[in-house]
């Protein structure tokens, strides 16, 4: 086990958005031990925010990427943070991410989520990607899960849309960043092998 | 023709369908959907042009909003 915790030291882990998910996740990361985060968002803080974001109230009006890796810093200032205050488009996800080995999707927006899946499939075929999926309102525990379809895992219900009825409130919302980071961690510590070729569901 | 869809097996009637046609005839009707045939991912824009056939494996999983 310590000599699987070590190999995170030497491992770069990318975050596409740092909302609930990603602010979530990062920190997770960082407390386990990863080496280098690589986290991008164009966003600023907002006091609405705070319900499910790891931000604080005083950070409110600061840009989203500056405020976590300052709550990085003050948890584990080892991690070496790189921070990317930029709306992502496909040029940019190759570019910020080239050199990580594992790649969190952490938007919002559907459409989003569908372009950095694209994006890291298609340019990175060798890189894993972690998506999230479904993770609306409270409740249903066991309806959280991931599943694995080649190098793309996805995390959540894959069916709680947020709506105005069904906000994303903070448990849901952690526990998917949690397996977002949990299932990274599985990649790097046990070196899952790169699917090719025919995938098939594996659950 | 018989196709595997997210591992159930399906009959259709037909020799091939775009995934464009497979998507309206199966009522998928989210509009963010990574679809897979055969371990390969079919981007968005092709969903005219790529066809799927007999004994084809397809995987479709629904992107929902929220993060």
């Amino acid at each position: 086990m310590k000599s699987k915790l070590e190999k995170l030291k030497g491992t770069c882990i990318g975050i596409a958005g740092c909302g609930g998910l990603g602010s979530n996740c990062a920190m997770a990361l960082a407390r386990a031990g990863v080496g280098t985060l690589v986290v991008a968002d164009f966003d600023t803080v907002a006091l609405e925010n705070l319900d499910r974001q790891y931000y604080f109230r005083e950070q409110v009006g600061q840009k989203k990427v500056l405020a976590l890796k300052e709550n990085i810093a003050r948890v584990n200032p080892a991690v070496d943070v790189q921070v990317h205050d930029v709306r992502l488009g496909p040029d940019e996800v190759v570019q910020i991410f080239k050199n990580c080995q594992v790649i969190i999707e952490a938007f919002d927006r559907a459409d989003m989520k569908l372009m950095i899946i694209e994006t890291v499939t298609e340019r990175f075929p060798e890189k894993f990607i972690i998506a999230g999926s479904g993770l609306a309102g409270y409740g249903e525990n066991n309806a959280l899960r991931t599943r694995r379809l080649g190098n793309l895992f996805i995390c959540g219900d894959e069916t709680s849309e947020v709506s105005p009825e069904l906000p994303p409130l903070a448990p849901r919302v952690g526990v998917v960043a949690a397996l977002q980071a949990n299932q990274a961690l599985e990649i790097v510590m046990d070196d899952l092998a790169p699917a090719s070729g025919d995938d098939v569901w594996d659950e | 023709m018989k196709i595997n869809l997210n591992n159930n097996e399906v009959s259709m009637a037909g020799e091939s369908f775009s995934v464009r046609e497979l998507l309206n005839l199966m009522h998928f009707s989210f509009p963010m959907i990574v679809i897979k045939i055969n371990g390969r991912l079919v981007k968005k824009e092709e969903y005219e042009r790529v066809f799927i056939g007999d004994g084809d494996n397809v995987e479709a999983i629904h992107l929902i909003s929220g993060g």
